[in-house]
């Protein structure tokens, strides 16, 4: 039987297995359908909803302009699939092409997709973790609690890191009159994904708005009553205050637990693929059966050296999984590449901020339209020479121009003439990254090195 | 067939009725240099682009001189009018006057206009009682954006025949082809409008009442705000009715959609969009300006060179659309450039969707057609609003 027929048998009649019933599964599960699959789909999750949308958790959900139960994602087509929702993958036995359910079933696959995601990073210390107060943000049941907390009479709110999430939660917290301090451990908010120069307008503007923000400290403790309630916080810098809710905003954490000991190349940084979504094996050999998209996946990028690139990005993920799911179903020359720029974007204190490339991997910054100081303006990073990012604070709409720039490699600074320049000549600074070393929880873009493998492989030369 | 170069031609009035096989063999070259110096864009992508290039200008004061500037940028005494300026001063202006009109600031102002605009649609269509023949231009599409641009600026409803003048004198002087005497009269119509504005913003200072004007006065000098409101006037007249007027049109043209329309009101909107591709009521946008050199498929368009971008011609790019000489309402990713794209889209777009969508599912439902009475009807002289001058059409019918 030749790999072509086999791909003509299981478009017909293969048994494909989605796990991570969100965004990324379903518009896989779409896409499948879209192209002629007609064997058996079988979604999983772990979540008991069908899938829904995330980025308004966070922004309207909180607020109350739309409820968290509203936001399912509208649905492409019909999927015909057999849903196990509310009970998640346990494990992955690639030998027996299987996948074990925490309930004891096994489901079988032909094509595995994996799309489990990431999840909110819980507060280091579970016994605090558990107090009625703490909250962490990722799921529909997390923002409806959260509102209904924001919405029942606190004095005082704290957020714990100030990336994008915990941001937007401020935000929130301050257009529904609740009184909020944001710790971050950086040196300004949003510094990890966009850097210094940038994280010092998000500075201002959280200030403006009446944040009681303060950076350079992280919470050391969170202190309950003797009925278990959230009352106080402890900070680096030997203060405290008193809280009844906090919101840990420490960023995201892979879900890829479940894929230990399967031989598959996953760990904490995410499930190592190919270009074509193929997963690795932890020795660095892609497999023809198991695909990965979405914000659990890193794959390598030719814009960024060819480094894996793991993005937490909506758009990334609608787009890995219509690749993952072409690729899944055909024939070697009929795939593709994923080939995504990354691109995201924020809302938060009246500010629309628009980000495409990758910003921490600049060297230099210019602001090549409006203007720092009116928390208007379009900033382009700098990588050796060539246009690598850009982010824009209410300047969305030019986004697309420098998503040309970049995919083009064009000349770092962009020293034409443009609307709303303010300066004749561009002084390119320095972006003001902090050590890539030091944990950040703001960026969303990261670069993961070139080995798929998080395992080292011992090299053991063969012999004749 | 009049000769020429194909923007002579597309200009000319002999090829009003129908200028798109001019528009297919303009895309054959997707950026066209002309003999002035001028560029023209006319693939949807290129449109795209170059629409949303931030060194693309809409102040025509960045033309070398000898090139033709927008009667706005003339010395007429008042600020360029928004659509006319670049940001910082663009983003200020338009960020202002969206607070009274839209959201997030006003997200129920323009939905508070639509029982008084449905009662206009009534009145004009109750007057069709006992006709066996109206003409939709001038009995019906007309009337009604003049109508909704009063109650949006605030003009008191005994004023507002005066607007019908200066709205057509405006309009007609935004076109290339305008000879010295449209250009005046366009600009003494600017300078009366202006005169009467300038004292309806005082009164308005003084005595707040409904509108957007009574709103921005405290927050804009008079003479922005007079720019604006006769911006609004110009872009938001000409071009609704041309809009109203294609979609009854097309959809007499095509009675296979029109039978499932009359049967499925729902199919208003993907209906009301396709026009919006298929005939856009804004032809092409001849004023913006290279402020450095583009790269755009193949060919560099130079630093200050004049660029026109051929908005109609985009809108029937194969390369986008399928089977674009089609008028087909159940056309998927509908993203057509007939609102324009970018930081100037439309404004008014919101606006305009309402007027349309109260106007046109009610003539149809009211009115009886019987058949166009002449077709291609005929067109007014503008090739960049596009539109019929009149539309006779015989009617069978009115119902209540």
């Amino acid at each position: 039987m030749s790999a072509d027929t086999d791909v003509q048998l299981l478009r017909r009649q293969g048994r494909i297995v989605v796990v991570g019933a969100s965004l990324a599964g379903l518009r896989a599960a779409e896409t499948l359908r879209e192209q002629g699959f007609t064997g058996s789909l079988t979604m999983i999750g772990d979540e008991p909803f069908e899938p829904y949308d995330r980025p308004p958790l966070s922004k309207q959900a909180l607020l109350g302009r739309a409820r968290p139960e509203d936001t399912a994602l509208p649905r492409r087509r019909d999927i015909d699939a057999e849903w196990r929702l509310g009970v998640a993958a346990e494990s992955l036995d690639r030998d027996a092409k299987q996948v074990r359910l925490t309930n004891g079933d096994t489901v079988p696959y032909d094509r595995l997709l994996i799309t489990t995601g990431t999840r909110a990073r819980p507060w280091f210390h579970p016994e605090e973790a558990a107090l009625d107060g703490v909250f962490v943000l990722r799921t529909r049941d997390d923002s409806a609690r959260l509102r209904r907390k924001l919405t029942s009479g606190v004095s005082r709110v704290l957020v714990i890191g100030a990336g994008f999430t915990g941001s937007e939660v401020a935000s929130a917290c301050r257009e529904l009159g609740v009184e909020v301090t944001v710790a971050e451990r950086g040196p300004a908010p949003l510094v990890g994904a966009l850097g210094g120069v940038i994280g010092a307008v998000a500075d201002r503007l959280q200030r403006r708005h009446g944040v009681d923000l303060r950076c350079g400290v992280s919470v050391t403790a969170l202190e309950g009553d003797d009925v278990g309630r959230l009352r106080r916080a402890h900070l680096s810098d030997g203060s405290a205050i008193d809280v009844e809710v906090a919101v840990v905003s420490l960023g995201a954490m892979r879900n890829t637990e479940w894929l230990a000991g399967s031989g598959v190349a996953a760990g904490p940084r995410g499930v190592a693929c190919d270009a074509g979504c193929r997963v690795f094996d932890v020795n660095g050999i892609v497999t023809d059966d198991i695909y990965a998209a979405g914000d659990v996946a890193r794959s390598p990028h030719p814009l960024f050296d060819y480094q894996f690139l793991a993005l937490e990005h909506w758009g990334n993920a609608v787009e890995q999984a219509e690749i993952a799911a072409h690729n899944m179903i055909c024939a070697g020359p009929d795939r593709r590449p994923h080939l995504w720029l990354p691109m995201f974007w924020s809302s938060q204190f009246g500010v629309n901020i628009k980000s495409v490339g990758v910003p921490s991997l600049g060297d230099q910054l210019v602001v090549a339209q409006g203007s720092l100081a009116e928390d208007k303006f379009v900033a382009v990073y700098g990588y050796r020479g060539r246009v690598i990012a850009a982010a824009s604070f209410d300047g969305a709409k030019w986004m697309g121009f420098y998503e040309q720039q970049i995919a083009d490699g064009a000349p770092f600074p962009p020293e034409y003439r443009m609307v709303d320049r303010r300066t004749e000549t561009l002084h390119p600074v320095d972006p003001a990254f902090p050590d890539p070393h030091l944990p950040t929880h703001g960026a969303t873009v990261t670069l993961t090195g070139h080995s798929p493998s998080e395992r080292r492989v011992a090299f053991v030369p063969s012999h004749a | 067939m009049t000769t020429g170069t194909l923007i002579t031609q597309i200009t000319d009035y002999a090829n009003r009725a129908d200028p798109y096989p001019l528009y297919a063999e303009l895309r054959k070259q997707p950026v066209r240099r002309q003999d002035d110096g001028t560029y023209v864009v006319s693939t949807y992508y290129e449109v795209r682009s170059v629409a949303n290039d931030p060194r693309l200008s809409n102040d025509t004061r960045n033309r070398p001189p000898g090139y033709a500037r927008t009667a706005d940028a003339d010395d007429t005494g008042l600020p360029p009018s928004f659509i006319f300026t670049d940001p910082p001063v663009h983003d200020r202006l338009r960020e202002t006057i969206t607070r009274p009109f839209g959201p997030p600031h006003s997200p129920r102002f323009l939905d508070g206009l639509r029982g008084e605009l449905a009662q206009v649609v009534t009145e004009l269509l109750d007057a069709f009682e006992g006709k066996d023949q109206v003409d939709i231009v001038e009995d019906f599409a007309y009337p009604l954006p003049v109508t909704a641009i009063c109650k949006v600026l605030g003009v008191p409803r005994e004023d507002e025949p005066n607007f019908h003048g200066w709205a057509d004198a405006l309009a007609s002087s935004l076109d290339p082809q305008v000879g010295e005497e449209g250009k005046e009269k366009g600009q003494q119509a600017r300078q009366d409008l202006g005169a009467y504005l300038s004292d309806l913003i005082e009164t308005k200072r003084r005595h707040p009442g409904p509108g957007i004007l009574s709103a921005l006065a405290p927050d804009m000098t008079p003479a922005d705000l007079e720019a604006t409101a006769v911006l609004l006037l110009v872009a938001g007249h000409e071009t609704t009715v041309n809009a109203i007027t294609n979609t009854t049109l097309t959809l007499l043209r095509h009675p296979d959609i029109l039978d499932r329309f009359l049967k499925d009101p729902d199919l208003a909107v993907p209906l009301i969009e396709e026009v919006l591709r298929y005939e856009p009521p804004v032809q092409f946008v001849p004023w913006t300006t290279a402020l450095a050199d583009i790269d755009v498929a193949g060919t560099t368009i130079p630093k200050g060179s004049p660029v026109w971008l051929m908005l109609a011609a985009a809108n029937r790019d194969p390369q986008r659309f399928e089977d674009p000489d089609r008028f087909d309402p159940d056309r998927k990713d509908n993203e057509h450039l007939g609102m324009y794209t970018g930081i100037h889209y439309c404004f008014g777009a919101p606006l305009a969707r309402i007027e349309l969508h109260l106007a046109v599912p009610e003539l149809f439902r009211r009115v009886k057609f019987s058949r166009l009475l002449e077709d291609p009807p005929p067109y007014r002289a503008n090739a960049v609003l596009r539109g019929p001058r009149h539309l006779p059409v015989a009617i069978e019918g009115l119902t209540a």
